[in-house]
């Protein structure tokens, strides 16, 4: 028999080979050396993988092919979400180092586990065959399972896991059903194939079902309204450097899978998950951010926050188009640089005797640690999507896309749903200026490179928001392979 | 061959429903064994002849020996009866909401026209041509799949080593 080996070039998949080849590393460093110095360096060989894997991704820029046998894509789409994902790892693990020492939890496997959940995220922003997706999902997901109940001796952590897994689970298995179902109607794994085949012969019940399941999967990963319940328990009992790290990264790489199958595969059905994902995108904002008005708990507040901004996100997806979809992309690069500033000031707030989750606790921050709290007003703002910053630009794009669409009832809803978030937002700022402390919030421990990046994070989100141009072309330049 | 595969699709759908609704662990194992069994039949039917014989060595034998191993180890007792009782509105609104779910999905499945499928090759399903799948065409997630195990296994450890430090 003969075999005939397809062409692979491994430079294609360089980003994933360096960071599981490090993963690998670190489990290995952490089994095998000593105890003394082994310690201080974990945070610092995983930070350079990210960096090498950032390097690689940078050389794939432009690059308009497939690989291993159309596996996957290598092309602007999945180059600028490799961006987002390794930057949001980065700062992630910038962030960790201090918190974990804290609880004297800095272990070797914590940051490998972060880079194989980097890797799933990757695969899913470049999947081009939906088994590669789901492994993308699973290599994602079971790493946040882990790291979610790290506090092995905290009832909360453990809730958040067992909760994660079990919801989890379940929406695996809806995401595995859709895709059993679109390769008994199609028979094809491929989103080429799957967009062929339904362009030229049409939807058949099992593509309908197989759609309609994808979209459950899908959006419980992003925390879509229906399916959005484990999200508040999840991030309240994660450590906070997780919570930090799944707000962006799942997110993100779930929208990615999203964006990419729906608007490749289902482009000329649009009319019938439009009206779904419409009902799901209006649920989502409202349910998100009125919620969020009534939490005293700071991570609890961010998670309701997070499954507002899914919802702007939809308003993205809803629209369908270019700008649409650029806004997306936009809207996630800003998301993950401001979600992580804010949860990086809540890591730096924390402390082992006592979380200072409470929003009450920000009291007086302003006076004690005024820089901290400017940073942490430049996120708000952000989250808020007040001008000049990244999250106004971000929401304006998605929102005018939704108009040149056509949907100006969805947009009238989602303004209004900004204007209710300006509240719990803007709350945090002023207890942070206006309020005395109510008691001696004691010394933040700040380490120079987590002070140098919150301060670029906020910079960056101005940056970004004033001078939007470079980043909107690159963004415009990504989303070129979705016709239409 | 219709016959034989909706009875062992039967059996597998009974079995599994089987899984979730024992109270007793050890019975919830046996009838897992028999819906990985009657699944191993219906990939038989499937002209799948490796993926069977893999089912069956794999799951219905050394996975299921290791659960019941565990579940004998771990000496479960039997839960209380009663725990949290549902309102019965919430039991009649989620039941018929649930069976009108299943009404159309099963009308609609019934209405489909089902895509004419491809021949078989005459080597489907045998070992050579699922390896041959794996080190080609599947090379990329075979090797992704490595990762995946070997992250299930350093949780795991993390989630079950006895106190550190």
């Amino acid at each position: 028999m003969s075999i005939d080996i397809p062409t692979i070039c491994l430079t294609n998949i360089g980003p994933l080979i360096t960071l599981s080849v490090a993963g690998l590393l670190l489990l290995l460093f952490d089994a095998f050396s000593g105890k003394a110095m082994k310690k201080a360096h974990f945070h610092q060989f995983s930070l350079v993988a990210v960096v090498i894997a950032l390097l690689q991704t940078v050389w794939l820029w432009n690059r308009q092919t497939t690989d291993f046998s159309r596996m996957i894509y290598v092309d602007n789409f999945s180059f600028f979400f490799n961006v987002i994902f390794l930057l949001g790892t980065g700062i992630s693990i910038i962030l960790s180092v201090h918190y974990l020492e804290n609880y004297r939890k800095n272990y070797g496997e914590y940051y490998a586990l972060m880079l194989f959940a980097a890797v799933g995220m990757i695969l899913m922003a470049a999947g081009g065959n939906l088994v590669i997706i789901f492994l993308g999902v699973e290599i994602l997901s079971i790493p946040i399972y882990i790291l979610s109940g790290l506090f092995r001796e905290d009832l909360k952590s453990n809730e958040a896991a067992l909760k994660y897994l079990l919801l989890g689970a379940f929406s695996s298995a809806f995401l595995l059903f859709g895709i059993a179902m679109l390769y008994g109607g199609t028979g094809t794994f491929y989103l080429a194939d799957l967009a062929a085949f339904i362009k030229k012969s049409g939807m058949n019940g099992f593509t309908y079902v197989g759609m309609g399941l994808l979209i459950v999967g899908f959006g419980f990963k992003v925390s879509m309204a229906p399916f959005h319940m484990w999200t508040p328990d999840v991030y309240e009992g994660a450590p906070t450097s997780i919570t930090a790290f799944m707000s962006v990264g799942t997110k993100a790489a779930a929208f990615a899978a999203f964006l990419r199958v729906f608007l490749e595969v289902f482009p000329t059905v649009r009319m019938e998950w439009d009206l779904l994902l419409w009902v799901a995108a209006v649920a989502t904002m409202t349910v998100g951010n009125v919620t969020a008005l009534a939490q005293t708990n700071i991570k609890r507040m961010l998670a309701y926050s997070s499954i507002a901004h899914a919802g702007y996100i939809l308003v993205g997806l809803i629209a369908g188009n270019q700008l649409g979809a650029t806004g997306i992309l936009y809207y996630l690069l800003a998301y993950t640089i401001m979600n992580l500033g804010a949860f990086g000031v809540v890591i730096a707030v924390a402390r082992k005797k006592d979380n200072y989750l409470n929003i009450y606790d920000y009291a007086g921050l302003g006076f004690q640690y005024p820089g901290l709290a400017a940073v942490m007003s430049v996120f708000l703002f952000s989250l808020v999507g007040m001008p000049p910053t990244a999250g106004f630009l971000g929401k304006f794009y998605l929102f005018s896309a939704a108009v040149e669409a056509g949907y100006i009832w969805l947009v009238i809803i989602a303004v209004i749903n900004s204007l209710i978030s300006v509240y719990y937002y803007l709350r945090i700022t002023v207890i942070m200026y206006m309020q005395p402390a109510e008691a001696d919030l004691g010394p933040v421990a700040m380490t120079p490179v987590v002070n140098a990046t919150l301060i670029i994070s906020a910079l960056a989100v101005l940056l970004i928001g004033i001078f939007p141009g470079s980043i909107f072309q690159l963004a415009m330049n990504s989303v070129k392979i979705f016709g239409s | 061959m219709q016959i034989i595969f909706f009875l062992l699709a039967a059996t597998a759908l009974i079995s599994g429903i089987m899984v979730v609704i024992q109270v007793n662990p050890v019975r919830s194992a046996l009838f897992l064994v028999l819906n990985f069994f009657a699944l191993a039949a219906i990939y038989l039917l499937a002209n799948a002849q490796f993926i069977a014989a893999i089912q069956i060595i794999v799951y219905a034998g050394a996975i299921m020996v290791l659960f019941l191993f565990v579940i004998m180890l771990l000496n479960l007792r039997q839960p209380e009866e009663g725990g949290a009782h549902r309102h019965l509105g919430q039991k009649i609104f989620g039941s018929s909401l649930a069976t009108a779910v299943i009404a159309l999905v099963i009308y609609k499945v019934f209405r489909m026209i089902v895509p004419p499928g491809k021949p078989l090759t005459p080597d489907f399903g045998s070992t050579e041509m699922v390896a041959k799948s794996l080190f080609t065409d599947y090379l990329l997630p075979f090797e992704m799949t490595s990762i995946l195990l070997l992250v299930a296994v350093v949780g795991a450890v993390i989630l079950a080593r006895s106190k550190v430090e």
